[in-house]
């Protein structure tokens, strides 16, 4: 542990060291060798290629990855036509039914995810999704929360990943998936029902949190299956018995999507947030609303700002404003797309750079992001091979340096369990860690291991080896090497 | 060519290990394992009902509440009733096959044990008890994962110290020390050209990489050697089928094979009976058989090893002291956890809050008079030996207010 923290510490040194040395000389991006493009592709992409790294310097690094933060402009067609069909919801309300239907959704959609990670020549919006996803991190097996990922993924994380934050955040907090998930669906004011006796805790060591009693949910209660297995699915409608404060949403809002947990907030901010939310619901068609009987009309001062009492829906907005625009959140986001990108621990210089940029440009992801990809810190030689890469961008880059076939997914959706990353199944709000504390294990290693002796030897269900690739152990070593593991 | 001589080397230096050149942890792990204990966690995800597994019987509000899928009182219905412990608790009959650990005085009982987060989030709550933490989020490790840190002195890397028997890490273990998630110890094993990949690892100059890929290999030489033929328990145990079964017999094959086994871990599911729950006989009778059948098995196979283990199981919270309208329990608050050992101070533990009207928790569920970490601290101390300076850092923010006693002198 001590030598794990030394090399961590090493990296730190050399990457705020050579930061230093690159900042006096930014290159001209025309003119870069293989080893920076193939470092950029590694990045930038699901993993290079046979082929990309000539394509880049054909088209010149600034014009590729100009393009990379422009997918519209890319023609992605061939990608999109390998896409699984989604299936539609059964009519019917039969129980069986819809745990199966949800379990074969969250199937379909890691297939979806995965054949757009290999495929997707839109590379840069893709990894962003998953940065997204996971910064706004659901777990499908919580009551119905599969059923309202197809839309969560497609709808609020894709089209919002170049835009600006406050967008993004906007859509995500009206999200039935979010609204489920974090339970805001059924906050409501706690006058609603003053004789409850539930703000009156009979545990010791309880104070902090508000209590909360939770109404049912129609059909489903709030089942979800052990070992996190299937979800269990119900048609949706308003929580009709929704009593009471719940600070889930409010606290995650704060700690984890916008200001950071050492963003600067009380537990009272915590509390007149999810206030100001309150009747922010999913009506009976799983569409998110606003309900002004579940709301709580009085006013609320949230990190200084005053809300005037009586602002209905428009509270919760004006608390996306100010948490949007607060520079803590500018940090928090800065922080974590630089160590997405460049490090686990990110050249601090270069955070503060691209936390500048957030703010100059209020919330511009495209420009913050553009600022991180052409740093000199991230083109730095001492950020080649600094991150440890998820299990998700293992299997995916493996199938991309292999120029392998894929025709059915399934086969990696359950490698990917199997190494401990299992799609849309992450279930805390924090979602899966980025760095490589949380992957490198001595049992993950030999999982991937036995990941390339399998995808090697072209006996992976619904996988096919090109013409021409190498022999399988050959192959195997260095998909199961410890260079390969990095990028 | 070249690669082929370095092989040959390589093949030299497993030879030699074999000769008795191990890796210094494991010649340090066996000198400890004579004062080492062994702690075996147990989780019923997805809320197990308490109040039908370790059934109140001497509580008339218990009746009252539930009409219809009450376990009966000792010895009132030829069709089950339950198993009498102290003459107020009894055990559901399902559980028959621990009647004999309570008799011998290897079985205590915390009831009315909990989280003092009072959240009904079956995710929430697993995650709380899990890394012993209630109301933090932000904690990075697991309660299990602190202890092999806290406790990690002279014993070098050993991933074996820990071992889940399950598909991913789970939240106790992770963390900082090294452990192990195995699904079997078949499986633990690379498929292939395991020397090439060895040999990769080990001249890596990627330090972090070249330490996890040398625990990995060491794990892997130590379980062949230690556990490499195929497992037999001892005489007369039969584990019940099924992944639960074969997780707790390769809990015991690894206890058995000296590897340095300090903490183990695996789970069961399927507790979660909001509807048609069963009473005697029905779903939850079905789990509690399953459960039970492989608590004792484990027991029994331990043999003279259960006096230096604690078994203990545990589940997110309890169910709503009422039924349901569908013949089921909602999410509740207070729950029953089991301590098993040769060391164990038998009984039923804990200060029972009752079940009427004016005691249950926000008016509907049964009360926490213990908190889960008195319980986890206790075994941790008074089992594992920690000391107390060790034991802040393994429950970070928690001060001990009672001691449940479960563990004797």
């Amino acid at each position: 542990m001590i030598r794990r923290r030394f090399t961590a510490l090493l990296v730190a040194i050399a990457l705020a060291a050579s930061a230093a040395a690159a900042e006096s000389r930014i290159p001209n991006s025309e003119s870069r060798d293989d080893d920076t493009i193939s470092h950029v592709l590694n990045r930038v992409t699901f993993g290079a290629r046979t082929g990309d790294v000539d394509l880049v310097r054909s088209m010149g690094l600034a014009a590729w990855l100009d393009q990379q933060l422009h997918p519209s402009r890319i023609d992605d067609r061939a990608a999109e036509a390998r896409l699984p069909q989604v299936e539609s919801p059964p009519s019917g309300a039969d129980q069986q039914e819809l745990r199966r239907f949800a379990r074969r959704q969250v199937e379909t959609l890691a297939s979806d995810k995965l054949v757009r990670a290999m495929y997707s020549e839109r590379q840069l919006q893709e990894v962003l999704v998953d940065f997204w996803f996971n910064h706004f991190n659901v777990y499908a097996a919580k009551g119905r929360t599969a059923m309202y990922l197809p839309e969560y993924e497609r709808d609020v994380i894709r089209p919002h990943v170049f835009d600006r934050f406050r967008d993004l955040l906007e859509a995500d907090a009206k999200s039935p998936a979010m609204l489920f998930y974090l339970d805001n669906w059924m906050s409501a004011t706690p006058d609603r029902d003053p004789g409850s006796g539930i703000r009156d805790p009979k545990v010791r060591g309880f104070g902090v949190r508000r209590p909360r009693r939770l109404p049912r949910i129609p059909g489903v209660g709030s089942r979800i299956p052990a070992n996190g297995s299937a979800p269990i699915a119900a048609n949706g409608s308003a929580p009709k018995r929704a009593r009471g404060l719940n600070e889930n949403y409010g606290r995650e809002l704060l700690e984890l999507h916008t200001l950071g947990v050492d963003g600067g907030y009380t537990q009272q901010d915590v509390v007149n947030v999810a206030r100001a939310f309150t009747g922010w619901t999913i009506d009976r068609d799983g569409r998110f609303r606003f309900v002004p009987a579940l709301h709580d009309a009085g006013e609320k001062i949230v990190l200084g700002h005053t809300i005037k009492a009586g602002g209905g829906m428009d509270e919760g907005e004006k608390v996306l404003d100010i948490v949007a625009s607060h520079p803590a959140t500018a940090h928090h986001i800065a922080f974590e797309l630089a160590q997405r990108l460049v490090a686990d621990d990110p050249p601090p210089a270069l955070v503060e750079r691209a936390a500048a940029r957030f703010r100059d440009t209020r919330g511009d992801l495209r420009e913050v992001v553009k600022t991180i990809v052409t740093s000199p810190e991230f083109l730095a030689p001492a950020a080649r091979g600094a991150k440890f890469k998820t299990p998700f961008e293992l299997v995916v880059s493996a199938v991309r340096t292999t120029g392998a076939e894929v025709s059915d997914a399934r086969a990696f959706v359950q490698t990917l369990q199997q190494l401990g990353e299992p799609l849309y199944m992450c279930q805390p709000p924090t979602g899966y860690k980025d760095t490589a504390d949380a992957w490198v294990s001595a049992g993950g290693l030999v999982t991937r291991m036995n990941f390339a002796t399998r995808l090697s030897s072209g006996n992976m269900p619904g996988v096919t080896l090109p013409a021409g690739t190498p022999p399988a152990g050959e192959l195997a070593l260095r998909i199961g090497s410890p260079e390969f593991q990095r990028h | 060519m070249h690669m082929n001589r370095r092989l040959f080397l390589k093949s030299g230096a497993m030879a030699m290990l074999s000769l008795g050149f191990a890796p210094s942890f494991l010649g340090r792990a066996a000198a400890a394992a004579a004062r080492r204990k062994l702690l075996v966690a147990i989780f019923q995800r997805g809320a197990v009902d308490g109040l039908n597994m370790i059934v109140p019987h001497g509580d008339a509000d218990y009746y009252r509440l539930r009409p219809t899928i009450a376990i009966p009182r000792p010895g009132r219905d030829p069709m089950g009733s339950a198993i009498d412990l102290d003459g107020f608790f009894g055990l559901h009959p399902s559980m028959a096959p621990l009647e004999p650990l309570w008799s011998n005085r290897s079985l205590a009982i915390v009831h009315a044990c909990g989280s003092p987060d009072n959240t009904r989030s079956h995710f929430d709550a697993q995650d709380y008890m899990e890394s012993a933490t209630p109301g933090v989020k932000a904690t990075r490790d697991g309660w299990l994962n602190r202890y092999l840190h806290a406790t990690a002195d002279g014993l070098g890397r050993n991933p074996l110290r820990g071992v889940a028997v399950a598909r991913t890490m789970p939240r106790s273990l992770e963390g900082p020390a090294p452990a192990l998630a195995i699904g079997s110890i078949e499986e633990f094993g690379v498929r292939g050209a395991a020397a090439a990949f060895e040999e990769q690892y080990d001249g890596s100059s990627d330090r972090l990489l070249s330490a996890a890929g040398n625990d990995a290999f060491a794990a892997m030489r130590t379980l062949q050697r230690a556990a490499g033929t195929p497992y037999r328990p001892a005489a007369g145990v039969q584990y019940p089928n099924g992944p639960f079964g074969k997780a707790l017999a390769e809990i015991a094959r690894l206890a058995k094979a000296d590897v340095g086994l300090e903490v183990a871990f695996t789970e069961l599911g399927n507790w979660d009976h909001h509807v048609n729950e069963g009473a005697v006989t029905g779903q939850i009778a079905n789990r509690l058989d399953e459960f039970s059948r492989g608590l004792a098995a484990l027991a029994a196979d331990l043999g003279d090893r259960l006096a230096d283990t604690v078994i203990v199981t545990m589940s997110e919270f309890g169910r709503a002291a009422a039924e349901n309208g569908n013949g089921g329990t909602d999410h509740g608050h207070g729950n029953a956890m089991m301590v098993i050992g040769g060391n164990v101070r038998s009984g039923v533990h804990g200060a029972w809050p009752g079940l009427g009207d004016a005691h249950r928790f926000e008016g509907r569920d049964l009360a926490v008079t213990t908190d889960f970490r008195d319980v986890f601290s206790e075994i941790v101390t008074a089992h594992m030996g920690v000391s107390r300076d060790a034991v802040s850092r393994i429950f970070p923010g928690y001060q001990a207010m009672t001691t449940p006693g479960v563990i004797s002198g």
